[in-house]
Formats: C-alpha cells, sequence, structure tokens
C-alpha cells in the first residue's frame, strides 16, 4: 500500500519485510492451531487430528465444571484487572509528573522500581505470602494479591509514563498558569488531554499484564481463584479444548476492545484537530 | 498509540528556551506555595509507599527468614548459613543455573534480532502512521491471551502429529514426524522467543522513534553506508530500548518456571520451578535462600547492563 506512493524502495525494505511477514507467521501460526482446535469434536483431544466439528468446547468454558469455574474466575480477574488497571493509571501519572523534577531520593525510587520490575514474579508473591502468615492474615483478591499485582503494573506505568512525559513540553504548562490557570485547572486542561493517548496506553496494559498474570498471584490470591490460576489448574488436572476455546474467546475479544479503543482515540484526534482548526 | 509518533519538531531546544523566559515571574508568583521538591514527593509518595510496603519489605522479610532453622513443623528464628550452604554446595543448583543462563543467553540473542530488525522495520520503514499502529497492535495481539495457552499452543503445533510435522512432511522435507520438536531445548527456546520477543520491540520502537530521520539523511550525505549508519547513528541512539529489553527478556527467562516444565518433557528445570517445590513443601528457610541467591544473581545482571548503559539518565530528563 504504502509502497506504491514512493517510487523505489531499497532493497533493505524487502528483507526486513519478509523478516516482519515471518515473524506474523511464528507469532501467529500456534495461535491458528488453538482458533482450529477449538472447534474440535465432543470426541476429539487436544491434538491433531480433528474428529469433527462442534461448538462444545465453548459451551463447556460458560459452564461451572467440576474441575473449574471459568464464567467466576473470568469476572474475578476482570474486577482485579479494573481496579489494578484504575489505581495503575493514577499513581503512575502522579510519579511521572513527579519525576520531571529531581527530587531527594529519586535514584533511590527509581532503582526501586527497576528491582521491582525485574524481580523473578513468583518471589514477589513468596515474600508477600510470607509476609501476610508472620502477620497472621488471610490472603485474598483485593488484598494480597492487588498488592502483588501493583508490584508489577506500577513500575511499567512508571516507565511508559518517562517515554510520554518526556515528549511534553513543559512550556504549556507554564502558559496555562501565566494565563491565570489555578493548579487544579492546569492539570484537567492542559497536562492531562496532553497525556491521554499515552494514559490510555496504560491503562490497557496494565489491564493487560493483571489479566494475564500468573506467578505473582499464585502464592497471594488465597482460596479464590483468578482465570490464569484455574486455566493453570485445568491444565495439571486434564487438558481438554476448552483450554483452546478460551484462546480463541480471548483473541475475539482482544480484537473487539483493540478496534473500540481505536475508535475512540481517533474520535480524540478528530477533536483535537477541530479545536486546531477552529 | 500514539506513543509511538515522532516527536514534534518543535522540540526540546525550543522548549528549554521558553521555560527559563518564563519561569522567573511564575516562580515569584508562586513563592508562598510548597517548593517544587515537596510537591514532588507529593506525587510519587503513593507509588514510594506502595514499592516499600509490597515489595521492599517482603523481600527484606525473605532475607531474615534464609537465615531461619526449620524442620517438619514449623520454621524457628535463627542465624544460620546452613541453608546457604546446602544450597551452593549442591550439584544440582549450579546444573540449574547454567542451564537456566544458557536459554536467557539464547534467547536473549534471537529476541533482539528479531525485535530490533521489526521495530526498525515498523518505524523508519511503514510511513503511513494507521499501518503502522495496525502492525503493532498485529504484533501486541497474541499478548491478551493467557501465556499459559499460549505455551501450551505449542503442543499441538510442534507435536509429532502436530502441524508442522504435517506441513513439513506434505512439503517432501522430511518423511517421517520430526521428534526433536517438541519436549525438548529447542520447544523451550521457540516458546520464550514467542512469548518475550514483544518485550523487545516495544522499548526499541520507542527509542527508534525518537531518532529524527533527518540525522539519518544527513549520514547519507556524509558517504555513510547503510551498515556504518547502523553501527554509528541507529544502534547508539536506540540503546536505552535495546538495554531495557534485554533486561526484560534476560529476568524473564531467568524468572520462568512454567515454560521450562511444560515444554521440556522433564529433561530440563528451572530455578523458579526448584523453589516453589520447597514453597510447597513449606520448606520457608532454604526457598528463601535460593529466593535471595537468585535475587542475587540477577541484581547483578541488571546492573552490568545499566552500567554499560545509563538508563536513568536517558529517561528521567
Amino acid at each position: 500500500m504504502t509502497a506504491r506512493i514512493s517510487e523505489k524502495r531499497p532493497w533493505t525494505f524487502y528483507v526486513l519485510g519478509t523478516l516482519f511477514g515471518v515473524y506474523l507467521l511464528f507469532l501467529y501460526g500456534p495461535m491458528f492451531v488453538i482458533y482450529v482446535l477449538s472447534f474440535q469434536g465432543p470426541n476429539g483431544g487436544v491434538t491433531f487430528p480433528m474428529v469433527g466439528t462442534s461448538v462444545v468446547w465453548f459451551k463447556e468454558v460458560f459452564q461451572p465444571g467440576q474441575m473449574a469455574d471459568i464464567p467466576v474466575s473470568f469476572s474475578r480477574s476482570i474486577a482485579l484487572a479494573t481496579v489494578v488497571s484504575c489505581l495503575t493509571v493514577v499513581i503512575s501519572v502522579a510519579a511521572g509528573l513527579g519525576f520531571r523534577r529531581r527530587f531527594p531520593g529519586s535514584a533511590v525510587l527509581f532503582y526501586l522500581a527497576v528491582a521491582s520490575l525485574v524481580m523473578p514474579s513468583l518471589l514477589v508473591g513468596f515474600g508477600i505470602g510470607l509476609g501476610f502468615q508472620f502477620l497472621g492474615w488471610q490472603p485474598s483478591l483485593f488484598t494480597s494479591a492487588l498488592g502483588a499485582q501493583l508490584t508489577w503494573t506500577l513500575p511499567f506505568g512508571l516507565f511508559a509514563m518517562f517515554a510520554v512525559v518526556n515528549r511534553f513540553n513543559r512550556a504549556w504548562e507554564e502558559a496555562a498558569t501565566d494565563l491565570g490557570a489555578s493548579a487544579w485547572q492546569r492539570l484537567r486542561y492542559v497536562t492531562i488531554p496532553i497525556l491521554l493517548p499515552g494514559i490510555i496506553g496504560v491503562a490497557m496494559g496494565a489491564f493487560t499484564l493483571s489479566y494475564d498474570e500468573y506467578a505473582r498471584t499464585t502464592l497471594t490470591i488465597g482460596p479464590k481463584n483468578t482465570l490464569p490460576l484455574e486455566i493453570y489448574a485445568l491444565i495439571s488436572s486434564a487438558t481438554s479444548p476448552t483450554l483452546f476455546a478460551i484462546g480463541t474467546l480471548t483473541t475475539g475479544v482482544s480484537f473487539l476492545a483493540i478496534i473500540i479503543t481505536l475508535l475512540l482515540v481517533l474520535r480524540l484526534q478528530r477533536r483535537r484537530a477541530l479545536i486546531k482548526v477552529g | 498509540m500514539n506513543v509511538w509518533h515522532k516527536p514534534a519538531s518543535d522540540g526540546a531546544p525550543a522548549a528549554g528556551g521558553a521555560t527559563s523566559m518564563v519561569r522567573r515571574p511564575a516562580s515569584k508568583r508562586r513563592s508562598t506555595r510548597l517548593p517544587p521538591w515537596l510537591v514532588s514527593w507529593f506525587q510519587v509518595g503513593p507509588l514510594a509507599l506502595i514499592l516499600t510496603v509490597l515489595f521492599a519489605l517482603p523481600t527484606t522479610l525473605f532475607l531474615v527468614v534464609s537465615f531461619y532453622d526449620y524442620d517438619r513443623v514449623g520454621i524457628y528464628p535463627a542465624f544460620l548459613l546452613d541453608n546457604y550452604r546446602e544450597l551452593l554446595t549442591t550439584p544440582a543448583t549450579w546444573r540449574v543455573y547454567v542451564s537456566s543462563l544458557r536459554f536467557a543467553l539464547i534467547v536473549w540473542a534471537i529476541t533482539l534480532f528479531l525485535g530490533f530488525n521489526v521495530a526498525y522495520f515498523l518505524i523508519f520503514h511503514i510511513r503511513n502512521s494507521i499501518t503502522r499502529t495496525i502492525f503493532f497492535l498485529l504484533c501486541a495481539i497474541p499478548f491478551w491471551t493467557s501465556g499459559i495457552i499460549r505455551t501450551i499452543a505449542w503442543i499441538p503445533f510442534l507435536g509429532r502429529n502436530g502441524a508442522f510435522n504435517q506441513i513439513l512432511m506434505a512439503l517432501g522435507v522430511t518423511s517421517h514426524p520430526l521428534d526433536f520438536l517438541l519436549f525438548s531445548d529447542f520447544a523451550v527456546i521457540v516458546t520464550y522467543v514467542h512469548l518475550f520477543t514483544l518485550l523487545m520491540i516495544g522499548p526499541i520502537a520507542n527509542s527508534l522513534s525518537k531518532i529524527d530521520p533527518a540525522l539519518l539523511e544527513a549520514a547519507r550525505d556524509a558517504g555513510a553506508s547503510r551498515w556504518h549508519t547502523m553501527t554509528n547513528v541507529v544502534i547508539p541512539l536506540s540503546k536505552t530500548g535495546i538495554t531495557l529489553g534485554s533486561i526484560l527478556v534476560f529476568t524473564q527467562v531467568m524468572g520462568d518456571y512454567f515454560v521450562v516444565r511444560q515444554m521440556s518433557g522433564g529433561q530440563s528445570a528451572s530455578i523458579v520451578s526448584m523453589l516453589s517445590t520447597e514453597i510447597q513443601a513449606m520448606q520457608y528457610p532454604p526457598a528463601s535462600a535460593n529466593a535471595m541467591v537468585l535475587v542475587i544473581f540477577v541484581a547483578i545482571l541488571v546492573g552490568v547492563m545499566m552500567k554499560v548503559v545509563d538508563v536513568r539518565k536517558e529517561l528521567v530528563k
């Protein structure tokens, strides 16, 4: 498409383009296998060949089974991911703005965030679980599991905010102040609208990380599982194409969510373009 | 998505001048307000609090527990080095570390090559920003499916009767199904690359998108070959992204415990899967010692990488 516009592409374009194509094939190859196998017939297994086709495994996903209760754990995962995502946005946007100045202790906090990001995930859960045990508290979804996930999404959010804030021109804020804006007005009408695409990115990223998180959550979750933990339990007990049906559904929902977000962003840009013109 | 957009041409230098001109009257007006460092502290306060309580304290806790004594019924406060001595004198420990490090190096090399080239292609060769966004999303969408499911997706793909063997046999490359594809080191590496390449693409693309294309043109006009432009201009300017991606991939592989367990067919173990066995057996002190050794190991690795490239200077301006 773009190739037609410009006259001559360097040979590297074709080499890299081919590499990108191969990478996409590699990325989606096994995914397509899941999509196909999720329509496995009722007597089929998790490998080829296909024994007829059916949607039995999709029905299975929506029914609470003996092994795992997918619908309930899914709604738990969504609830947790929503809370994690909101907290991550508020805290990491504030911190990203705070880091624009040097302040005493900024280096310590920066390296603390790096350490929290690179710490092997299971160990974070282990530490928090151990702490709860020492205090005699019961681990649960919105205490220990939430905390464990924040140690992963917050550094991620902070680093993403660095990338966003670096491109933010502080003169805009100064101009707002000079025009008589209060601190709140400056934040509400200047800083946040400009950072908004980045903030949406952080929210989506944090949501994804939380929704998919396994290693940090497994030792901090308590008795009620989230979806990834439930999936893991399914694998260790009996493998059935139900897992693949979950994968197919997830991809479908992802595509939908991305299309909606894209439309939102496009609308935002159009509105902004209109303001610029007007 | 806008994260990937190229910076506006009226970038940093102009901003610096404007700021310093404007700042004087503004700060006079704010003189009755809070000092700037205190404002920063309020802004980073929640982050600092959460990381201290939920990360620093628990880490300190298992540092302490790693010196404790234990038996079958409980753990007892003590200051013993036995947990460490036992861990470090077991040949299995060293074997697992060597095997994990080998996986990490191989996966790092592959993801770096793939990630850099894909990012370069998307940033410099795709000129239409909508096409670029769509390509980025195509890379990101599989990430939304649980990593566990994406891992086991390789089983029907690589297995004896799997899709890959079927394709190979249909093409006449091989007459009988290949066995080494699944439940082997090969399968582990393929799965890691599948899971972690995006961690490389993201930071590198972010670095590349900050490079002014005029610089590349200038290099070409000055007579630099494609290769020289790459090694003298593009790679030095993207080293922050390369370092960040490398740190992420390395630590993910070192901290993995699902992929090796599932894909190696029991031939290899990972450090963390060894550790989780101890946790399940409630042997907290040796598990803590094991965890501390891993933490120190990862810290040294990351420290060296951050020494090579000062990530902080690049990120926090």
